[in-house]
């Protein structure tokens, strides 16, 4: 078997320069125990460190002095102790990260069962057994903690050798740091959520955009452009809410060039961890091609690609081949672009760093990011009591500029309904067949399709503008004849999807008979392009293209060529919208005429033709589960105040929300709806999570989902673990400042007939 | 560091209120962010999964400046600043300006101590009392308003006052930052005063009593320290300007600024 090389070496040397008393080495490594029979013990001790990383020392948090933390090897169907002394000076806590273990062992203060965090000056003990094998990590749940460096790498060994060889072995533990207290950092964010942003739109830009704009409309489409953020009071420069890190790989930074040492011809598997505490990284190794072999520890059916990115808290396994000798530069650019996370794999150990590339372009939101169609609202929430959005947590959207507005039903009570009609009415390039002539604003009829699975034209009362989409939220919360509905949609892909399948567009035309089409979830069109038909050839196109792209997109004729900006700034198309009282801009301004992003288009920046790896890729190679439907859909908005710098859950943070309350033995459907202008890695213990990519049975098991900004993600929970769990967005700041919930998973006999 | 300079500058007894509250709160602050840095993991949330509310707050000198009067303007030393702490729902809020003309009696002041609550996305209910030390005689003032962004990125100051004598007046701010490039901003802003009764004792007429239109353009060496330069209009109206006259004041008056903008 392969053994953890880089485990001695990264917790001796990985960063820790500066420690007033010397490492002791092994004190938290796997320690064999003594006999089989016996639970084998880990003793790790958590201390304030004085850390250099970026030249200045600062204090750190280090388990058995080292940042990241000793690398816990365990072994599938052993049990395990972990003492855990807290050398703090205030409480701390670990969370076994992606970890299937009891509620009371999962340590997360106050969730946990019976948890309270372990007090300074004390030692807690973990006692659990290991049901799974993979890829894992711990960190703190104690505050920000996680931030100033606690953290470390967790493999799990499995009984049976993985589906796939390979002759090295290297963890590959992404992080962020900070020279800042990460506690001064939430302040700086609560008083300036620009703050970090030095990358912001400003004159001197707007001039070198008008003056390479090559036309009067172009301009005049700039300053548009500008108005409508400014009138939204948003900033789509808005990328990483946290800069001045410094990205290390097993705690080392670029310049100390972690270096995975390989023979040519061997395969090398390397496990990549985000530790980043706020910051997504997009990998790419030039000059090599990456095997995903497993994802958040599950082993995936093998997939060749060229980049993907990592949002915090999420694993991949790859194995990469190379076959000659050299040196070999692994490159994680953060989202924002604010740096690399760099190492090396070569032949040889002590190699200075190749020199970092250029920075890709900053991506930039667009009005798709801002979301549109986010679906019928109003669903079950999962809580014991109603619970109502709080004032200030929703960004108002109904400012006049914004003409779309009265159609697209985001004001207050407005429901998806509406919306819904509107995404049909407004996509002439979304034609769900070849090349369809105008839809123009959805009076009925609808072109006829060619796509088998998603003919529309035979379903009845298609009617899609007349539907009473304003107010429809409290009749769909109450509606319990909804909730069959929605729930009760057939799983089967979309022939001819390929990798672009449709995460909701999965029901066949006959469940579809004399569906209220405003309740059906799959009715996503705005994916439509995607649908491996041959009008719509191109996947997205590079996020970096938008920035004056509203025009370009409102002018390009042909609906079949959008790419997903056009879609996400609402394809108006070629004016056939604007029949009504829509004009093309208004349509971009408004909500109305907009899609939803792609929930799982990932966009790197990489040129075309790069394999990028997005969730749709993935498919579980192994399922415990049975194939079945849940019995309900729970919504779970992502909400926010990003002017003040909260973050909540369904319109509430966390010190003010109930628990989502979930029955032993049902399967629940969250539907993930984030209204924010941030991605947000939603992170569920204890159970795992099924993403609908549409890959059935094979949809893979995540711990933590990463949700694009504007888009809606539908995700399959069993909850088959019974206790307080944490769920949260694994952005470190926002889950601090209110993105976070309790699920309780309880038993109830009486009701757990879901299944 | 602020409190430390004002005295220096502004030299007046009378501003001893407004300095003591100011310094009792940069006290509070600085104290708290000192015991936070003794070492980074220490951290208030770490206390049972963030199942608390989160309290933080800030100190903003928006303007900190010596105005040099053009055209036969007096010379004007001048501060407006705010703070605050709180959870992001409530807060405690302080504000206070003024200014001092050299050479002459003519100053004003005024602090505001506040009770904020959010009540929209970019909005802030604010109510409490101000109390302005100068011009003599002294006033205390209800308050009530709001504070926040209003489309466009303008940011808004909008409050009313009844004094102790029942006077009614509203005072409106308006201010937007163009950032020129990443650090260098050019920040507009405004002040409209408006009364419902004449206080001659004061020096205030009913209806619109003055305005003052500034540009300053400030430096960002960090976001917490940015100096500036800038003009400044202030021009009084009607029977404000009548009783300014009968005071040997000017009616209308320009400065040229340099100043300090800081942000903890």
């Amino acid at each position: 078997m392969a053994e953890i090389s880089v485990s001695r070496r990264s917790m001796l040397a990985g960063g820790i320069a500066a420690i007033a008393a010397p490492a002791l080495p092994g004190t938290g490594l796997a320690q064999p125990g003594l006999g089989r029979a016996l639970p084998r013990e880990f003793n790790l001790a958590i201390e304030h460190v004085t850390l250099n990383i970026t030249g200045r020392p600062r204090p750190a948090i280090a388990i058995n002095r080292q940042v990241p933390g000793p690398v816990l090897k365990f072994r599938e169907g052993e049990e395990v102790l972990i003492n855990v002394a807290n050398r703090l000076r205030e409480e701390t806590s670990i969370h076994w990260h992606g970890l299937i273990l009891p509620s009371g062992q999962d340590g997360v203060p106050g969730i946990s069962d019976g948890f309270q965090g372990i007090a300074a000056g004390q030692t807690h003990q973990y006692r659990f057994p290991l049901v799974q094998s993979g890829t894992y990590w711990y960190h703190s749940h104690s505050g920000t903690q996680e931030q100033a460096g606690f953290y470390g790498p967790l493999i799990i060994e499995p009984t049976r050798p993985d589906p796939f060889g390979y002759d090295r072995d290297y963890i590959i533990q992404l992080s962020d740091w900070t020279d800042e207290n990460p506690h001064r950092v939430i302040q700086n964010l609560k008083r300036d959520p620009g703050y970090y942003n030095y990358n912001k739109r400003t004159a001197a830009s707007l001039a070198a955009e008008l003056a390479r704009a090559p036309n009067a409309a172009a301009r005049e489409a700039i300053i548009r452009d500008r108005m409508m953020w400014g009138q939204m009071r948003m900033d789509p420069t808005d990328i990483e809410d946290v800069t001045g890190y410094t990205f290390l790989v097993n705690g080392r930074t670029p310049q100390q060039n972690f270096t995975a040492v390989y023979r040519p011809g061997e395969t090398v598997r390397l496990r990549f961890i985000n530790s980043g505490a706020m910051s997504h990284f997009d990998v790419r190794i030039p000059g090599l091609e990456m095997t995903v072999v497993q994802a958040h520890g599950n082993n995936v059916q093998p997939v060749t690609i060229d980049e993907f990115r990592i949002a915090p808290a999420e694993t991949f396994d790859v194995l990469v081949r190379p076959t000659n000798a050299r040196q070999f530069q692994i490159l994680a650019e953060s989202m924002g672009r604010q740096g690399f996370a760099s190492a090396s794999i070569a032949t040889q150990e002590g190699l200075p760093m190749l020199a970092l590339p250029p920075h890709r372009e900053r991506p930039l939101l667009t009005m798709a990011d801002m979301g549109g169609d986010y679906g019928p609202k109003g669903l079950d929430r999962g809580t014991l009591r109603p619970e109502t959005d709080r004032p200030g947590q929703i960004a108002p959207m109904d400012m006049g500029s914004m003409g779309g507005m009265d159609h697209s039903g985001m004001t207050g009570g407005g429901a998806g309904g509406g919306m819904q009609g509107m995404d049909h009415s407004n996509m002439p390039g979304m034609n769900h067949g070849t090349s369809a002539p105008s839809v123009g604003r959805g009076r009925g009829s609808m072109a006829p399709s060619s796509a088998p699975a998603v003919d529309h034209s035979n379903m009845p009362g298609m009617d899609h503008s007349t539907m009473p989409g304003m107010g429809r939220r409290s009749s769909l919360a109450s509606d319990p004849g909804f909730r069959l509905a929605s729930a009760s949609l057939p799983t089967a892909s979309v022939p001819g999807a390929g990798g672009f399948t449709l995460v909701q567009a999965r029901q066949g035309q006959g469940s579809m008979q004399g569906m209220d089409h405003s309740n059906m979830p799959g009715m996503d069109h705005s994916n439509m392009p995607g649908m491996g038909q041959q009008t719509a050839p191109s996947r997205p196109q590079g996020r970096q293209n938008q920035q004056p792209a509203p025009r370009r997109d409102q002018r390009s004729a042909a609906p079949a060529a959008q790419d997903h900006s056009a879609m996400g700034h609402g394809a108006p198309g070629t004016g056939q919208v604007g029949q009504v009282d829509m004009s093309a801009a208004n349509a971009h301004a408004g909500h109305g005429g907009m899609a939803p992003p792609d929930p799982f288009a990932v966009n790197t920046g990489a040129p075309p033709g790069t394999r990028v790896l997005t969730y749709r890729h993935l498919k579980a190679l192994s399922n415990p589960y049975p194939v079945r439907e849940p019995n309900r859909i729970i919504e779970v908005r992502l909400t926010g105040n990003m002017e003040r710098y909260f973050w909540a859950i369904n319109g509430n943070r966390f010190s003010e929300a109930q628990p989502i309350v979930l029955t032993l033995g049902e399967r629940v459907r969250m539907r993930f709806i984030n209204e924010t202008m941030m991605s947000h890695p939603m992170h569920l213990h204890g159970v795992w999570m099924q993403p609908q990519v549409g890959n059935g049975a094979q949809n893979p098991l995540l711990h933590t989902v990463s949700v694009r900004p504007g888009s809606t993600l539908d995700v399959d929970v069993e909850a088959d673990a019974e206790g307080g769990w944490a769920f949260h967005c694994h952005m470190l700041m926002h889950m601090e400042t209110g993105m976070m919930r309790k699920v309780e998973i309880r038993r109830q006999p009486r009701v757990a007939s879901a299944g | 560091m602020v409190v430390e300079q004002a005295p220096v500058r502004l030299s007046s007894a009378s501003l001893l209120p407004v300095l003591t509250l100011l310094g009792a709160l940069w006290a509070v602050d600085a104290g708290a962010q000192q015991a936070a840095s003794q070492n980074a993991a220490h951290d208030p949330g770490a206390h049972a999964a963030s199942s608390h509310e989160l309290y933080y707050g800030a100190v903003l000198f928006e303007k900190l400046e010596w105005g040099v009067g053009l055209d036969g303007s007096p010379n004007v030393a001048r501060w407006d600043g705010q703070a605050w702490y709180g959870t992001d729902y409530d807060k405690i809020w302080l504000k206070t300006q003024g200014e001092v003309e050299r050479g002459r009696r003519a100053e004003n002041a005024e602090v505001q101590l506040l009770y904020s609550h959010l009540i929209g996305y970019y909005w802030d209910f604010q109510a409490g009392i101000r109390y302005d030390p100068r011009p003599r005689p002294d006033r205390t003032y209800g308050v009530i308003g709001i504070q926040g962004l209003a489309p466009g990125l303008f940011e808004v100051d909008l409050q009313g006052f009844v004094s102790e004598r029942g006077d009614v007046s509203a005072r409106l701010e308006l201010s937007y930052d163009i950032y020129v490039t990443q650090r260098l901003v050019l920040q507009p802003n405004a002040e409209i005063n408006v009364a419902l009764q004449k206080v001659p004792e004061l020096g205030v007429g009913s209806g619109f009593n003055d305005i003052e239109a500034g540009l300053r353009l400030r430096y960002e060496f960090t976001r917490e320290v940015a100096p500036y330069i800038g003009v400044n209009y202030t021009r009084r109206f009607a029977d404000t300007a009548r009783y300014a006259r009968r005071e040997n004041e000017r009616v209308a008056s320009v400065e040229f600024l340099t100043g300090v903008r800081l942000y903890f």
